[in-house]
């Protein structure tokens, strides 16, 4: 590492010797030490059950006896499972609405946020949602959308509106959940696309405004553009959450009425820990890691995430 | 705070358990729980159950237990109903489950295909077990297919219908309206007649008068208890049965399930068929838990067909005068319930086999069925813990003939106990839950039909 050599000096008073830096001490021992603790939680949370999750896919296994290597015929019978196909369907239904509409909501409050307010106070109660545990969250909005008693339906009642039953119509349980789940998410999201705003620099705003654009003119030209990497970030993370949705359907609809909202991770969890199937249930979950790795690889070609136009 | 040293010698320890959890976790986790010290002298037993209101007659079938045999304690843990076989299974996982549980019909064929559950006659203490000591039938139903008796018959359910007298007065009718009546998959006969009396929409109009509005209804004639899943026990077995349709080829351990059945489609036809007439709350309404209980409570049903296990939640309901009906008879010329008994079973895990046995015995015994009967919740299994029960529900003011005459008349279904539960369930309910929405028809119940027992030839 050391590549400063002793010059002669040619001249001056202090000895280069005392001004070139020290040796330093080989510090790669403390760096491993430093890194192996996290390593090793990633080898025994993530890497290990990946590798074990791949390898139960070929197996059938139901917990409490020996694991037996049955080949593909997981996937043979997940290729064959109708209920699969329409989980995917209503996974794509869920993730398509909830992060459609969560994307938008939170562009326009993080440009709310940045150009109308700088209230600390403001930006903590838009996050507040996030805050709640999902399962409180979607237990509140199952009370709340109750066809009997929520306070939801009770005000369409009043405003002479036909009750609607939000959990419990095929039609409107994925719309429902999927809402709910923008309801808790966009204020963090928010906040994802403001921290990307912050490193728009003020003087393009400034320039634009002295030609004479508005704000309109100057969301479109410069906030959108210049926001495209972390849009881009922000939109890979979410849809990945988006997909694994489980706990806002599991303690509403639980799946139902029919499959309606019979999303692959309540399917996974279902033919896991209802039937006890876990080799079907792991090549389940292998099929949703490769889903999310096609899906996520699209995202990041289409929206360059990796890059940004500031310099 | 640490030195390197010291942090690598512990990060070399800490790798050492995490390989060694890792390997275990391989191997399946065997040896993990604690094993208690052996040198105490005392045994400690776990038995879970899920029903709430039985836990406390049951701490009382433990204080006997303890009394009779000391050196042997019992905790009695209880959980609820879908918690109760999530914790049980990860349990029985982890090496961490209970001695003794109480135990379902549906649950155990799958304990006993895993190998979980131990035999009562290869214990001492039950090796001479004898089903005749119970309600006739019960023990049956714990007989796995290999012969060997997996539960001690612990208690029994049937069906009966609640209702409210305030209600009935209202509709110009008393309980001796709902003595003998008959139903049929065709026009309901005089079962729906009632029911249609019953119905009332929000201008006052009731069912069987011109003018009804179906659309808008107050109060349904009869409670919603959901679609039923793949036993309907208390929603519309009791219907289906009595056209004299079975659930399956064999009264235990069937290999072949007659959801095909005309009698059985017609039957859920004429169920379901009540929504769109406004004598039933429509599956919008009720949501994925309907509670046919809070339905009578609150007024919006009059008659709440449900289990003998629910008299006393009904019998808290506050101003409702309440009366138990019996069933209406059928085509086959009498009622006929679902007749569903639970049992105690052993974990095959136990460390003291032989003392949970004993336990067992004892929970099977008449001083613990009394004991139980006398709580006034369920009826137990033994004739004695069933007329202690009867008694005891009498002295709150109930009469529960209703359930009780059907055992005496033998006019119960058995509940269909076979193999695949979980999967037939997974099968069946989204179709059960669509007939019941109206966006699926009663005849996809055929092809649900074929797909359940061919479960069985690929998975016997």
């Amino acid at each position: 590492m050391a590549i400063i050599t002793a010059q002669p000096a040619q001249h001056g008073t202090g000895s280069p010797r005392t001004i070139a830096r020290k040796k330093r001490p080989d510090d790669t021992r403390l760096a491993v030490l430093l890194i192996l603790p996290a390593t090793l939680g990633l080898v025994t949370f993530y890497f290990w059950p990946l590798l074990r999750g791949i390898w139960l896919s070929f197996t059938s296994w139901d917990l409490l006896s020996a694991a037996q290597f049955v080949g593909g015929e997981n996937y043979v019978r997940m290729v064959q499972d109708p209920v699969f196909w329409n989980a995917i369907g209503v996974t794509l239904h869920f993730v398509v609405l909830n992060i459609g509409v969560q994307t938008v909501v939170a562009l326009m409050i993080a440009v709310l946020m940045q150009r109308l307010t700088g209230s600390i106070l403001v930006r903590s109660l838009i996050l507040a949602p996030y805050l709640v545990s999902n399962v409180v969250a979607a237990l509140v909005f199952f009370w709340i959308l109750d066809f009997q008693l929520g306070i939801g339906n009770q005000v369409l009642h009043w405003l002479g509106l036909d009750r609607v039953g939000f959990f419990t119509s095929e039609t409107w349980a994925i719309p429902t959940a999927a809402l709910v789940n923008v309801w808790r998410h966009m204020g963090y999201t928010a906040l994802l696309i403001f921290a990307g705003l912050q490193a728009i620099p003020a003087g393009l705003y400034e320039a634009a405004r002295v030609d004479g654009a508005g704000e309109g003119r100057m969301f479109r030209s410069i906030t959108l553009p210049l926001l495209r990497p972390i849009l881009g970030l922000v939109l890979i993370i979410s849809v990945i959450g988006s997909f694994q949705v489980f706990d806002t359907v599991s303690v509403t609809t639980g799946g139902g009425p029919v499959n309606a909202t019979r999303v692959l991770q309540v399917y996974i969890y279902e033919n896991a820990f209802a039937q006890f199937d876990f080799g079907y249930a792991s090549a389940l979950s292998v099929a949703m890691l490769a889903i999310l790795m096609i899906v996520t690889f699209i995202q990041y070609r289409i929206t360059r995430a990796g890059q940004t136009d500031l310099n | 705070m640490t030195t390197p040293s010291t942090l690598r010698s512990r990060s070399s320890r800490l790798l050492g358990t995490v390989l060694c959890a890792a390997v275990a976790s391989v191997v399946g986790l065997v040896g993990c729980a604690a094993t208690p010290s052996a040198d105490s002298g005392e045994v400690t037993l776990d038995y879970w159950l899920w029903e709430s209101l039985q836990v406390p007659g049951y701490q009382k079938c433990a204080a006997g237990f303890e009394a009779e045999n000391p050196g042997i304690n019992v905790r009695v843990t209880q959980y609820g109903w879908a918690d109760y076989w999530q914790k049980l299974t990860a349990g029985l996982v982890a090496g961490a489950g209970p001695d003794v549980f109480a135990d379902h019909l549906t649950k155990y064929p799958e304990f006993v295909s895993r190998g979980v559950l131990l035999p009562l006659n290869t214990l001492e203490a039950t090796k001479d077990f004898d089903g005749s000591v119970f309600q006739d039938g019960l023990a049956d139903l714990w007989v796995g297919q290999d012969g060997q008796q997996y539960g001690m018959p612990k208690d029994f359910d049937t069906i009966a219908m609640f209702y409210n007298n305030d209600v009935l007065e209202e509709a110009g009718m008393t309980a001796a309206d709902l003595d003998n009546l008959q139903w049929n998959p065709e026009d309901g006969g005089t079962f729906e007649k009632v029911i249609a009396r019953l119905s009332i929409d929000t201008n006052g109009v009731r069912g069987d008068e011109d003018g009804f509005d179906p659309a808008n209804v107050a109060t349904y004639g009869l409670a919603s208890g959901g679609s039923g899943d793949t036993n309907g026990q208390t929603q519309w077995a009791w219907l289906a049965a009595a056209t004299g349709w079975e659930f399956t080829n064999a009264p235990v351990w069937g290999d072949h399930y007659n959801y095909d059945d005309p009698r059985f489609q017609a039957s859920i036809a004429w169920l379901f068929g009540l929504v769109d007439k406004g004598f039933m709350p429509s599956f919008e309404s009720v949501g994925t838990a309907p509670d046919p209980v809070q339905q009578l409570g609150s007024g919006s049903a009059a008659i709440s067909p449900n289990g003998s296990w629910t008299i006393s939640s009904y019998g808290r309901l506050e101003g409702v005068d309440l009366g138990i009906a019996k069933i209406p008879s059928g085509p086959i010329g009498h009622p006929v319930s679902m007749y569903n008994g639970l049992g105690d079973s052993i974990s095959a895990q136990t460390d003291h086999p032989e003392e949970a046995a004993e336990l067992v015995q004892y929970l099977g015994s008449d001083a613990c069925q009394i004991v139980i009967g006398k709580e006034g919740v369920v009826f137990p299994a033994r004739p004695a813990g069933t007329a202690a029960a009867t008694a005891a529900f009498e002295a709150k003011g109930f009469d529960v003939s209703p359930f009780t005459d059907l055992v005496a008349d033998k006019y119960t279904v058995l509940f269909p106990v076979t193999t695949n539960g979980a999967e037939i369930l997974s099968i069946m309910k989204p179709v059960m839950d669509g007939i019941y929405i109206g966006s699926q028809d009663v005849s996809s119940l055929t092809t649900v039909n074929t797909k359940i027992n061919d479960l069985f030839t690929t998975n016997p």
